[in-house]
């Protein structure tokens, strides 16, 4: 096979968006599945995700008339594009760790951030004022998320001794010292926000705003939106699975490990979201500056007094 | 039968519209999401937009103050989509037939948006969840 071939291949059936998308299909089905077990109720088949998107490709597609109607419709695309790349990267370097560049975890935290800069873009284009309060909603809490974010990866770049691929990074499992436990909850905490699930589903907000940032978007346009929802439940959970967890293997018992690691993470999340009613905005700003971010710096020091005295558990 | 028909009787996610009722069918709709009916078990979700709706469970007589906003919100639904009509009011004005509010019934209002508008009725007041089902199941197998 050609090499640009190969790459549309890589992207396209496997390991991006196809192979993605359907395990992403089914973590969203373990989510709800979960989450009704919780309340003590049966669930959605199997199937209900799949059916979900198959039905909103059918349904007509409402444009508002004074939408910005480019934005409104690339949104989505540049989102799930993004998401595309991030699966298709964190899988590439699972299965061949050995052909990546160096810095591609700065390369994930940039495409980590783009389908959340979708999601404003398409409810600012969208000109309502529900959309409006969520994409403002939104933006808030981006950036309290991020700061604390980034400073638990650094903790992981320390732990690991410089190292900036993530195929090195995998290679450790920082989560078993002080230092990286810290890092590890926090970013889970950011996860959370990242994907819009319950304590911080502020901007998406169902009984104030009516769904908030997707409040305008119907039919195809909405299914884009939901199979990159999907596709975030798989690649971000990998992420973590890769910096914090020691990753994933290809052969054998370490593929089990590695897809243990990943349910692990996966249901970390549902009982958080579970378990939690909603914060408010400023709540929520509050918790990731000043909690979040005090956690990660106190780990961020540790690291780097441990890496400095050489103790490994700090 | 067509992909699209199938999967919206596989999916069906639901927009609440209330149009001047008295809060009692509201409940029993509510009622339907609690553990006891859990209608998730037929991918049935409530939405709150209804641009992402498939049907409008509208309730409620039709006021005249609601009846402009419930074609508007029938203009925003992304079609195909299915309405059911739950309760005596909506379905024939009940006990308010003569009220000087009432717009007319609820089908009437719709037909006047749209001719070929899809309606399912549950009557009762209000009616049980086990009836709603019952009607949401029955509309949805001669769609």
């Amino acid at each position: 096979m050609s090499e640009p071939l190969q790459n549309v291949f890589w992207l396209l059936l496997f390991p991006g968006l196809v192979f993605t998308l359907i395990i992403g299909l089914a973590a969203s089905w373990i989510v709800r599945k979960v989450s009704a077990l919780v309340q003590w109720r049966v669930g959605p088949p199997l199937y209900q995700p799949l059916v979900d998107i198959i039905k909103l490709t059918g349904k007509e597609i409402l444009i508002p008339i004074q939408a910005q109607q480019t934005i409104f419709i690339m949104a989505p695309i540049v989102g799930l594009s993004s998401m595309i790349l991030l699966s298709t990267l964190l899988w590439r370097i699972i299965i061949a760790p050995s052909e990546i560049f160096i810095g591609d975890v700065i390369v994930a935290i940039y495409l980590m951030i783009m389908p959340s800069l979708a999601l404003i873009l398409g409810s600012s284009a969208s000109a309502s004022p529900h959309a409006a309060i969520g994409a403002g909603r939104e933006m808030k809490l981006v950036m309290g998320y991020e700061l604390p974010m980034v400073l638990a990866f650094i903790v992981v770049i320390i732990k690991t001794g410089g190292q900036l691929g993530l195929a090195s990074i995998a290679g450790y499992t920082p989560v078993f010292s002080i230092s990286g436990f810290l890092a590890f909850l926090v970013s889970l905490l950011a996860i959370q926000a990242k994907l819009g699930f319950v304590p911080f589903d502020i901007a998406e907000a169902e009984t104030e705003l009516g769904s908030g940032v997707l409040m305008e978007y119907s039919g195809a346009l909405l299914a884009l939106w939901k199979i990159m929802q999907a596709m975030m439940l798989v690649a971000f959970p990998l992420f973590l699975v890769i910096m914090f967890l020691g990753g994933f293997g290809t052969t054998g018992a370490q593929l089990w490990a590695g897809i243990g690691k990943f349910v692990i993470v996966l249901v970390l999340v549902i009982l958080i979201k579970n378990t939690n009613p909603r914060v408010r905005i400023d709540q929520a700003m509050k918790f990731f500056w000043v909690y979040c971010g005090l956690i990660s710096a106190i780990a961020v020091a540790l690291a780097i007094i441990g890496s400095l005295y050489g103790i490994s558990w700090l | 039968m067509s992909w699209k028909i199938w999967s919206l009787k596989k999916s069906p996610w639901v927009f609440h519209v209330n149009v001047g009722a008295c809060n009692n069918c509201d409940i029993e709709i509510v009622n339907c999401l609690t553990p006891k009916f859990d209608v998730e078990r037929f991918g049935i979700k409530l939405v709150g937009s209804p641009r992402h709706a498939d049907a409008l469970l509208v309730t409620g007589v039709g006021t005249r103050q609601a009846a402009v906003r419930l074609r508007e919100v029938y203009r925003q639904t992304a079609k195909p989509c299915v309405v059911f009509l739950i309760g005596a009011c909506p379905c024939g004005t009940g006990i308010f037939h003569t009220g000087y509010h009432v717009e007319g019934p609820v089908d009437k209002i719709l037909k006047d948006e749209d001719p070929n508008a899809i309606i399912a009725y549950v009557p009762g007041c209000p009616p049980k969840p086990e009836a709603i089902i019952s009607g949401v199941v029955k509309a949805l197998s001669v769609l």
